[in-house]
């Protein structure tokens, strides 16, 4: 079915251009019947909890001086959940902004998180699309392991 | 708890019931749902003040729990502490830290495991493992005189663990409890040459109310063990457990009556407890006079010695009397205790606070020797009658602490300075001035694990441990020489170990004498050491009725305070966090709702429901919505969008978008 194939070539995508990981497949596997949109009900979740904490983030990044011990702290936390749905880039953008925060870098900081702000958004974009084009087209065997 | 083993192999692990915490919603709901694919039974909350609350309601109503590390409203370390104090479960630590120092602290604290976040579900596929491992360690220190044949039935009945453990995606996880349950098995082995285990007594708070009731009837000078076990007529219960018990209990009178505030806050901490620590340490009652003879084999020499560096510092009592952990190994001789206490005695004679502090020390002295004492206060005399039965009770204490004692070593040895030697500590006591051993020490663990620097110890004998530890690190220092002079036991290497690794640690003090620094400065941090001194006096005011004895007052009090000081200490900067975070889940009436009567009345699942419902209030309307519409996934999104700013002016699409695709 030309349309599934077109859904799993798009999955395929996140992982192949490294926006989400193994950790999403973690999350396809939970779904089941009783929960057939686990994992977007996750993904949702994750979006609309994170909001707060970039938020945050956010405000703490107008302070000044910069609270490094606390934005370390927010950005664990974050950390947390975006690795809990695999979001891979946004990772990335966090552990950056760890060490940014560790080395007392208030430009790195900044820039990272404007840099994790843009993934994190990109991310919703795609994932937004996918599990709307997998709506249309109907309940079909999404988890399949990368190749 | 003798379950048949076709009757365990068959249904085990499925229905395991799961306790797991944690502040992120995302992870949460994900845990809970890779838990519900392992067939166990979950509840999940998000504050760790719930689930304190929710284990305590449901005493047995959960075998493990799984906590994050990181939570706004307390340190995960902490809930760890109290966990396996109050309710002696086993506890996974997870976290997206992954740093070695993180991980070693939640195995020092006693972590059963420790989960790397992401989890992925193959971890939690083998958690059963703990609690089974848990059990066993826990049947045989209830053991009866059949313990041998009852243990070895035990290991063949364990499930096999072979294929479980290589799947676990936390291989070093599973190394480190491969490695602790070998440890395990060899403790057990030791233990089927002891005798005279007893099945664990429970003193729950009817029980003793009565005990209270008939030891004032027949005054406190005059209640002795075998009269208060007619007047309470409870049948199945020995004078061993009385004795026991009312060791504790007069240590704890004897602290709350005119002891000075350095020492009351540390007594209290003692008997703010006491039954926290009764579940685990209560099997150890019945343990063997040996352990106490052992304990007795401690030169004088490195008695003195101890206690002379006990003496130079006044708050610091610790007299190395209690040296009990020493060799578990040996075969105990009531009667070969050979502390000379007369030497140790008149330096412990010196002062009062001295002789104050060495409440809780878990001395299996001689009836002779403790008679040596001068104490210049007390009933000493009252007690001598009860030192025999002590004896016992420290013997079994012993044991205890023996028993841990090989995973402390090993915790020493790879401890990068933090509480290793849990074990001796907390036999480490000073000695009261009646000389009772007391297995109260363990229970001050958990005033002082408010403090923040207790450290839960592997093993079972946490209680015991932490107790040692929050008393002063300085106690650890002792109870390692006096190993060390008596019975070669692993105490010896631990010895140096801890007190280089102590000294590493303290603040600024070195050696012997830096342990007394700590000591005075777990003093002087007094206003963290809430509810030291509530807890003592909530003893008599009230008891809880959901919880045993003192435990659930000073407990309940110890959180309450703790999570007070908590913020009061600077952990300020994760409460924040957690506000802004929750403002959803806290405004829709978070997780108080779900404690009290609906806990109770309604169990587990609908407590996982409120749970549900206070955290995901949000989101849940949200996931309904997106049943209905596609919008609304598109609207959430847009709201967030909102938030984000207009970053998303600035990205263009790859070409992977629905646009593009045909429909």
């Amino acid at each position: 079915m030309e349309l599934h194939r077109q859904l799993a070539n798009l999955r395929q995508s996140f992982f192949d251009q490294g926006y989400l990981d193994e950790q999403f497949i973690q999350l396809e596997e939970l779904q089941d019947d009783a929960n057939p949109n686990f994992v977007e009900e996750v993904v949702t979740l994750f979006y609309k909890d994170s909001a707060r904490l970039i938020h945050s983030i956010d405000q703490a990044l107008e302070k000044q001086p910069l609270d490094f011990a606390k934005l370390d702290s927010y950005m664990h936390q974050f950390k947390g959940s975006s690795s809990s749905i695999g979001a891979k880039k946004v990772n990335t953008e966090c552990t950056q902004f760890r060490e940014y925060c560790r080395a007392g870098n208030v430009e790195g900081c900044k820039r990272t998180f404007q840099q994790l702000k843009r993934e994190y958004a990109v991310l919703r974009k795609k994932l937004e699309a996918y599990f709307q084009f997998a709506r249309q087209i109907g309940p079909i065997e999404m988890a399949s392991r990368p190749n | 708890m003798s379950v048949p083993s076709s009757t365990v192999s068959d249904q085990f692990p499925v229905g395991l019931r799961v306790l797991v915490v944690d502040d992120d919603p995302t992870c949460l709901r994900i845990l809970e749902k890779m838990l519900r694919n392992c067939h166990y039974q979950v509840t999940k909350c998000n504050r760790a003040e719930v689930a304190l609350s929710l284990l305590r309601e449901k005493k047995n109503g959960f075998d493990i729990v799984i906590s994050d590390v990181h939570m706004p409203d307390m340190d995960g370390f902490k809930l760890l502490e109290h966990i396996g104090l109050e309710m002696d479960l086993p506890v996974i630590m997870m976290s997206a830290d992954d740093s070695k120092d993180v991980v070693m602290k939640g195995v020092t604290h006693g972590a059963y495991d420790y989960l790397i976040k992401p989890v992925r579900i193959e971890a939690l596929k083998n958690i059963w493992q703990h609690v089974v491992r848990k059990k066993k360690h826990e049947r045989k220190d209830n053991n009866y005189d059949q313990s041998g044949s009852v243990e070895e039935g035990d290991r063949q009945q364990k499930p096999p663990e072979d294929a479980d453990y290589s799947s676990s995606a936390n291989e070093g996880n599973w190394r480190n409890s491969k490695k602790r349950k070998e440890e395990e098995e060899e403790a057990e082995e030791r233990d089927d040459t002891s005798t005279l285990k007893k099945p664990r007594v429970v003193w729950s708070v009817e029980l003793h109310q009565q005990f209270v009731q008939a030891v004032h009837q027949l005054g406190i000078d005059k209640a002795v063990p075998k009269k208060i076990l007619e007047l309470m007529n409870v049948p199945g219960l020995t004078r061993e457990n009385v004795a026991s018990h009312l060791q504790k209990y007069r240590l704890y009178l004897r602290r709350l009556s005119g002891v000075s505030q350095h020492q009351s806050s540390l007594n209290n901490s003692f008997m703010g407890c006491p039954d926290a620590t009764f579940g685990t340490i209560s099997p150890l009652n019945g343990l063997d006079l040996q352990a106490i003879a052992a304990a007795g084999q401690i030169p004088a020499q490195s008695l003195a010695t101890l206690q002379a560096a006990a003496l130079g510092r006044s708050a610091a009592t610790k007299s190395a009397i209690s040296m009990p952990l020493v060799d578990q190994r040996n075969l105990f001789s009531f009667e070969n205790s050979k502390l000379r206490f007369p030497e140790g005695q008149q330096q412990l004679n010196n002062s009062n606070k001295q002789i104050d502090l060495l409440h809780g020390i878990p001395t299996t002295m001689e009836p002779k020797q403790l008679a040596n004492l001068h104490h210049p206060s007390q009933s000493f005399v009252g007690m001598n009658t009860q030192v025999n039965s002590m004896a016992q009770h420290n013997n079994s204490l012993l044991m205890r602490m023996s028993q841990s004692q090989p995973r402390a070593q090993m915790l020493n040895g790879a401890n990068n300075g933090h509480q290793v030697s849990r074990l001796p500590l907390s036999m480490q006591q000073p000695l009261s001035p009646e000389g009772i051993p007391g297995t109260v020490p363990a229970q001050s663990g958990i005033v002082d694990n408010a403090r923040g620097s207790v450290y839960n110890p592997v093993s079972q004998a946490s209680s015991m441990v932490d107790f040692s530890l929050n008393q002063s690190k300085e106690l650890q220092s002792y109870n390692f020489s006096l190993g060390s002079n008596n019975s070669g036991m692993s105490t010896l290497t631990n010895r140096g170990m801890l007190q280089e690794e102590m000294n590493s640690d303290i603040k600024g003090s070195r050696g012997f004498p830096s342990n007394y620094d700590m000591f005075n400065e777990l003093h002087q941090q007094k206003s963290q050491n809430w509810g030291l001194q509530n807890v003592g006096s909530t003893f008599d005011a009230s008891h809880h009725p959901s919880i045993q004895g003192t435990q659930g007052v000073s407990s309940q009090l110890l959180l309450q305070q703790g999570i007070s000081s908590a913020h009061h200490s600077g952990q300020n900067r994760n409460a924040p966090i957690g506000k802004p975070m929750y403002s959803n889940a806290d405004e829709s009436g978070h997780v108080n709702p779900m404690g009290g009567p609906q806990l109770n009345s309604l169990g587990g699942n609908m407590l996982a429901v409120k749970a549900e419902r206070f955290s995901d209030l949000d989101y849940h309307s949200t996931i309904y919505h997106e049943q209905l519409g596609q919008e609304d996934l598109m609207s959430a999104f847009l709201k967030q969008q909102g938030n984000v700013g207009p970053v998303e002016t600035e990205f263009g699409f790859d070409g992977y978008t629905l646009d593009n695709l045909p429909v």
